[in-house]
This record gives structure tokens, sequence and C-alpha cells, in this order.
């Protein structure tokens, strides 16, 4: 891995059920990630996706780049735009630098209302040290 | 006292949670284990191998889920947390959205690992004005460890706010005036409902035609109707819901279910309008009304039918 490179996109239909199977796999029952009406009332158009969900699509989308034996270190989110059910995030990713087998990868999340989640993702990836 | 300094005077006794402890020696519910595993790995769609069999390890993002409260709540939680979520709270910021996850993970965890935490409230922000509404961040800081061992940190901002006001109910769409319908339109401003006659067979019609489709006639006067009807068929909009026409009562506002009635007037002809005065769900065939005319903004004024006590 070096500098530079680009991991090949990834989309993510922002389903329903994605949003709401993620956040009670991460045991999160905030009514706002499955109740659209409680949503409403709070203000946004319907469900949207917890942080949790998008945290974990982060290190998928690394994972799945470099493989079974790469080693997350540190994963860093920012969210903004929220995803809503109807809509794709599309997950983009590249490597910013390299430290031995250590890469650090910054990646976008992006959807119909813009950036969903940007951030950087720290992985080793053992035995690759081109 | 303005809400300028409500908040500001807010925000002074927030900054004081800085560097109190939220949890103190809490404890997962559940053990690192498998199932909760399979399940974050489903939601996910990560069919990563290192996440099945005999040597699996958790995903490292689920650092977090190990520490959820779930439905029954949070463990450890010290009297600081909910005390500043409560203050929060009764200021009107009554909704919460996570914005930053920053997450170290010092070792792998895996089946089995009972994961122990301490978070403390590192940083309480000045009041700040989001697309979401006014509110405040607050960021926690949580050790994890297992066995004593430190396993992984997770840093967690939340932005508590009052949610904007909605935006205000879009207006009715206009009715389309022309040549053909505009004497029905001219009756209903000076609130009388005006049903064509032909005056070659006296045949009734609604809505307004040029021209007579029993005899063929193109000529016309009108019968004001009297007001009374009943409900012939109504159907209910439940979705998409339309904000102009969602509530009964205009100035309720709410999105929501509506009941569009096809009225059939004492004079035998049938007319599309909304049944009001009644929740949509009583509605019924049959159902008695009487003419109103409703005024929905400075241009717009309908005839609409109103359920008649029985
Ligand atoms: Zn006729």
């Amino acid at each position: 891995m070096r500098a530079g490179d680009r991991l090949p996109p990834l989309e993510i239909p922002v389903t329903r059920t994605l949003v709401v199977a993620g956040a009670i796999a991460s045991r999160d029952y905030q009514d706002v990630h499955h109740d659209p009406e409680l949503a409403r009332q709070k203000g946004a158009p319907d469900v949207f996706m917890n942080i949790l969900t998008t945290n974990g699509l982060v290190g998928r989308y690394v994972t799945d780049h470099f493989g079974p034996t790469a080693v997350l270190r540190k994963v860093a989110i920012r969210l903004g735009a929220p995803n809503h059910p109807g809509d794709t995030m599309v997950l983009t990713g590249g490597v910013e630098r390299v430290d031995g087998d250590t890469a650090v990868v910054r990646v976008v999340g992006a959807n119909g209302l813009g950036d969903h989640v940007t951030g950087t993702v720290t992985v080793t990836v053992p035995g690759d040290t081109r | 006292m303005s809400d300028e300094q409500r908040y500001d005077e807010l925000g002074a006794r927030l900054k004081k949670f800085e560097g109190r402890p939220a949890a103190l020696s809490g404890v997962g519910k559940d053990p690192v284990n498998a199932p909760m595993i399979r399940h974050w790995c489903e939601a996910m769609g990560d069919t990563n191998p290192a996440y099945t069999g005999p040597d699996a390890i958790a995903p490292p993002t689920m650092l977090q889920a190990w520490t959820m409260g779930g439905l029954s709540g949070h463990q450890g939680r010290t009297g600081a947390y909910d005390e500043l979520l409560g203050l929060l709270e009764a200021s009107g910021c009554t909704a919460v959205v996570a914005t930053d996850c920053e997450q170290e993970y010092l070792r792998p965890l895996r089946p089995g690992d009972e994961v122990a935490f301490d978070t403390v409230i590192e940083a309480v922000s000045g009041r700040k004005t989001t697309k979401l509404g006014t509110g405040y961040f607050v960021t926690t800081r949580t050790d994890l460890r297992v066995g004593g061992e430190p396993v992984g940190t997770h840093r967690f901002r939340i932005l508590k706010y009052a949610p904007a006001p909605r935006a205000p109910r879009p207006p009715r769409p206009r009715p389309v005036v022309n040549r053909d319908n505009a004497g029905f339109w001219q009756g209903v401003a000076e609130h009388r409902l005006l049903i064509q006659r032909c005056t070659g067979c006296g045949l009734l019609r609604h809505p307004w035609l040029p021209g007579c489709n029993a005899c063929g006639s193109p000529d016309w006067d009108t019968l004001e109707a009297s007001g009374e009807g009943t409900v012939h068929s109504y159907v209910v909009q439940h979705h998409p819901s339309f904000p102009a026409f969602s509530a009964a009562d205009p100035a309720d506002g709410a999105a929501g279910p509506y009941a569009v009635g096809l009225i059939e007037l004492a004079e035998g002809v049938r007319m599309v309008s909304d049944v009001v005065g009644v929740p949509y769900d009583e509605v019924r065939i049959g159902l008695p009304v009487r003419l109103v005319f409703r005024r929905y903004d400075e241009e717009l004024t309908l005839p609409v039918f109103q359920a008649v006590e029985r």
C-alpha cells in the first residue's frame, strides 16, 4: 500500500431495514432511529442512521479492502448530512499516509444530501510494507 | 429574561460539568459474545471471516455497543451526566444527535471478554445554532478495560438541542378557474353553492360543463344548493402526507391522514370535497353533512362539508 492509493467505492443502499437493524445491533434504541413520527417531532423528516452503524460501515469498508488480516487501530468519524431511508451512501477512500505496515485512510461517505460521514481509519496490514 | 440570556446562563452552568465522571466502573450488560457479533455483521453486511469461527474477534467498531445500556438503561452512571442532560432537557434541548465518534483499539475483543468502563465528561461547548436547532455539544471519553487491562478508548460527541420550529404549513393548491366553471367559483365567492341546471331538459349537473350530457343543450341556469347532503362514498388519504390538506382544523397544522368525501347533495348531484368536523376514521357512508364555507387563507375559501350531529 502507498500514499495516494484509492479504495474502490462501496455503495450502501440506505434502507429502512438497514437503519433499524443497525440501531438494534448496536443496542441503540433512540426513537429517531426507528420511529418516523417521533423523528419528525424532533425536526428530522424521517428516521436516520445512528452513528454506531455508520462507524461499523466505515470499518467494514476498510477491512473489505485490506482483507481479514487487517487490524483496525483507530476509527475517527464526523457526521454531516443524515442517512435517511431511500438514499444511497457511497463510501470512497484513499490512503493518506503509510508508516511501515500501518496506513491512515481518509474515508468519505456521500449521500444525496451531501457528505454523511468524513473520517480517518488507521489500519495495520501485517506483512504489507511496500 | 431573554432567550439569549437564559442560554448564556445555562452555558456557564453546563461548563462546570467538564472533568466530572459520567460513568464509574460501568459494566457491559453482556460479555463479548458470538450472537451479538453475528447480528452486527448481518446488519452491516460485513462478511469478514475474522469475525466468525473458533478464533473469532469482535468487529473493533463494536466497541461502544458493549457499553450500551439498551432498553433497561445504563449501569454505573454517575448523577453528573443525568444532571447535565436534565438541565439541557429542562431548557428545551430535548433532542439529541451524535456528531463525532473517535475510537482507538488497543487489542481485539473476543467472546467471553467482560468489558468494564469509565466515562468522563470532557467538554461542553457554548451555545451553538445548527440546522437542527440550537443547543450544546457534549463530549465524553470512555476508557474500556477487560480484567483491568485497557482495551480501547471511545470519544463521543453529541449535540443536545432544541428542535427548530417546523416549516410553516404550505398553502393549498389554487382551484383552476376557466370559462366553463367561472360561475361556480363566483358563487363560492358569495358563499353560495350553485348547481348548473339545463334549461333544455331541467337536468341538474355538477361539476360544471359547457353542455348537457342528456339533451345536448348548451343553455343553462343555476340553482343554489340547500347545503344539506350525505356522504355517498369516501377515501382516506394516508400516504404520502400532504401537509396542506392533512388536518381537519387548519390551525392544527399536523400532517396525517384525511378524508375526502363524495357528497350527495339533497338536490341529487354529487361533488368531491373535504369532510370536516369529524376525525378521518369516523367518516362513514351515509353520514349526514352540511355545507360550510371555510376560509383557508387570504385568497382561498372553499365549500366543504361539516358532519351533522344527529
Ligand atoms: Zn338537458
